[in-house]
């Protein structure tokens, strides 16, 4: 999945000259929590969160303070260099960059001009839709051998019984590194006769049924 | 004369047959009937025949393609690459002559039910046919064609102006019905399930609960999978009590699938016949104290047919009928002509032995976490109803 499919293209700037106090306006007034900063070109020459503006402005105790520090421009307060992406990376970088940098959003540039933005909320929509929880499915988990050719054998099972895959995950099997899971979300209400022929087929199915007192 | 409820049946519920391996198996209709016949607990004038439903009737809810699909379907014209986006032709549902008018017949059983309740002829009606709960707009899915509950709901809202509060004691979650009202303040549907997290359709998650004007009338409480009696019926009193005395209904329609009990293959929920007994009991005490007794009550899931349904839906009409359970023996007669046909041995009595199950060892863990899952379901209703009487 690239990128450009994930990202938001309305995006709400600010200029360096900008001052505190219009980022605090905007902060208040749309439910995001990142400004990209760009000049006049739309490159993107910084970012500020809505902690950094917050940090920046006069305490709420202070209430008689004449608040002169939100009239000071917002290139003072700003991040800088800004990590920004490609539209056409792929969006499993960008959960790679929010991981190993500690932030959450990040400014999408191409031609060193700002076209998106991609937040963290954006990527745990994306993490939503590859696993298949937002639409009508059953799941069920299947131990394999970690080897070569293995998944579109357990796929083909689905498919001669008609059963439409919403979705595959696939990961190791705890400490044993020989096996993985496959973690299937099809679309049947009578998940039956599939683990029948998955059984019957020599795998081994995981799940509330392994363990079904009543069975 | 005293009035009475009325049940609806025909013969006719059985061509709603998708084929012989299939699940869903109305013969649990007709087994559930003769049960109650020979208990001595219906009696051939509290029976009423259903009626088609009127295709204008069905497109209350339904996409008139989809009707069209499903009527070419039921005559052999309709070709399987056309048929996937109406979700027909699938295992689930797969496509059938004559399916049309089968699934026609489903939803006007419950439209003769709602206007047996609302010409007063009776208090309470029961189509245990009906509750088709995940029939969609123009789709139909989880052996559902057209979904009888909410075109009902629609017809209620269009010809008597009620407010229908919908209660769905499925195994799976009622996503169908949710999804024709979720935006409406006028209907809250309150649906008791299995978590979605191994079990078809997967949602139903507190979290869902409604949008725009029908924001706080969608209730979902997604119980743990080998969920018991004793923590089924502690979430199901107090959920139903709280959502009603909140929605204050005009009549109440529920859905009564049978598929919570242990031994039904589809789920993971271990609910015995004593949770059964509740359901019936507390919607008909709250139909009483909110809507003048103005109750529907509904078939849905039920995949043990033989050891299950039919003792679960005997005790909903008995409910229904004279506030009371049956208890002691089941018929000898009724037993003996469906033992015969049977794979599994047909219980003795009415109320399931202790030890039909192995103890659950996670049922502490089980308990506590519904009890959190409630709370979270009800907190909008809970803050509403403090802010209100603030």
């Amino acid at each position: 999945m690239l990128v450009e499919e994930i990202m938001k293209t309305k995006v709400i700037t600010l200029t360096p000259k900008s001052t505190i106090a219009e980022a605090l306006k905007i902060l208040n007034e749309h439910p995001i929590r990142h400004i990209p900063i760009v000049n006049s070109g739309k490159q993107v020459v910084g970012i500020v969160s809505d902690r950094d503006v917050r940090d920046a402005s006069p305490s709420i105790f202070q209430q008689d303070h004449a608040s002169d520090e939100l009239y000071n421009p917002i290139h003072t307060i700003m991040s800088t260099p800004v990590v920004t992406v490609h539209p056409l990376d792929f969006v499993e970088e960008i959960a790679a960059i929010f991981y190993e940098q500690e932030f959450a959003c990040v400014p999408v540039v191409s031609e060193n001009k700002l076209v998106g933005i991609v937040t963290e909320k954006d990527m745990l929509y994306t993490l939503i839709q590859l696993t298949g929880t937002n639409v009508q499915s059953s799941q069920l988990e299947v131990k394999v051998p970690d080897r070569a050719g293995i998944l579109p054998e357990v796929a083909n099972i689905f498919g001669k019984r008609k059963v439409n895959i919403t979705s595959v995950l696939i990961y190791p099997y705890k400490s044993d590194r020989q096996y993985k899971i496959l973690v299937f979300r099809f679309q049947t209400m009578n998940p039956l006769p599939i683990k029948a022929d998955l059984k019957a087929a020599g795998y081994q199915v995981l799940g509330p049924d392994a363990e079904d007192p009543a069975l | 004369m005293k009035r009475e409820p009325v049940f609806i049946y025909s013969t006719a519920y059985t061509d709603y047959h998708f084929n012989a391996d299939h699940p869903f198996n109305q013969q649990r209709v007709v087994m559930t009937k003769e049960l109650l016949e020979a208990e001595g607990r219906l009696f051939d004038h509290q029976i009423v025949t259903p009626r088609l439903a009127k295709e204008d009737e069905l497109a209350l809810v339904h996409d008139p393609r989809y009707i069209e699909a499903v009527k070419q379907a039921g005559n052999g014209q309709l070709q399987q690459e056309e048929a996937w986006q109406f979700g027909l032709g699938t295992e689930d549902t797969p496509m059938f002559s004559g399916m049309h008018e089968a699934a026609s017949l489903l939803v006007g059983g419950t439209l003769t039910a709602i206007d047996s309740v609302l010409n007063n002829r009776a208090p309470q009606a029961l189509n245990l046919g009906g509750g088709l709960h995940h029939g969609f707009k123009r789709k139909a899915s989880g052996f559902c064609i057209y979904n009888d509950a909410a075109v009902a709901i629609k017809y209620i809202r269009e010809h008597y102006g009620l407010r229908v509060l919908y209660v769905d004691t499925d195994a799976h979650h009622g996503d169908g019905v949710q999804s024709f009202f979720y935006h409406d303040p006028e209907v809250c549907t309150l649906s008791i399930h299995e978590t979605g997290r191994y079990l078809f359709p997967g949602t139903g998650s507190t979290s869902e609960r409604g949008v725009k004007n029908g924001y706080g009338y969608t209730f979902n409480l997604p119980v743990d999978a080998f969920t018991e009696d004793e923590s089924f019926i502690s979430l199901y009193e107090s959920a139903f009590k709280e959502v009603a005395e909140y929605f204050q209904p005009d009549i109440i329609i529920t859905q009564n699938g049978a598929d919570a009990h242990c031994y039904d293959p589809l789920t993971h929920l271990c609910s015995t016949t004593k949770t059964f007994e509740v359901i019936p009991r507390l919607a008909k005490e709250i139909a009483e104290q909110y809507c003048g007794g103005k109750w529907i009550g509904l078939g849905g899931g039920g995949y043990d047919i033989w050891r299950v349904v039919p003792r679960v839906w005997g005790q909903l009409w008995s409910v229904m009928m004279t506030g009371d359970i049956l208890t002691g023996p089941l018929p000898a007669e009724w037993k003996g002509k469906w033992e015969r046909m049977s794979p599994v041995s047909l219980p003795d009595n009415w109320q399931d032995e202790a030890g039909i199950y192995k103890p659950i060892p996670r049922k502490q863990e089980i308990t506590e976490k519904n009890r959190l899952t409630l709370n979270q379901c009800l907190q909008y209703c809970r803050n509403k109803q403090q802010y209100n009487n603030s």
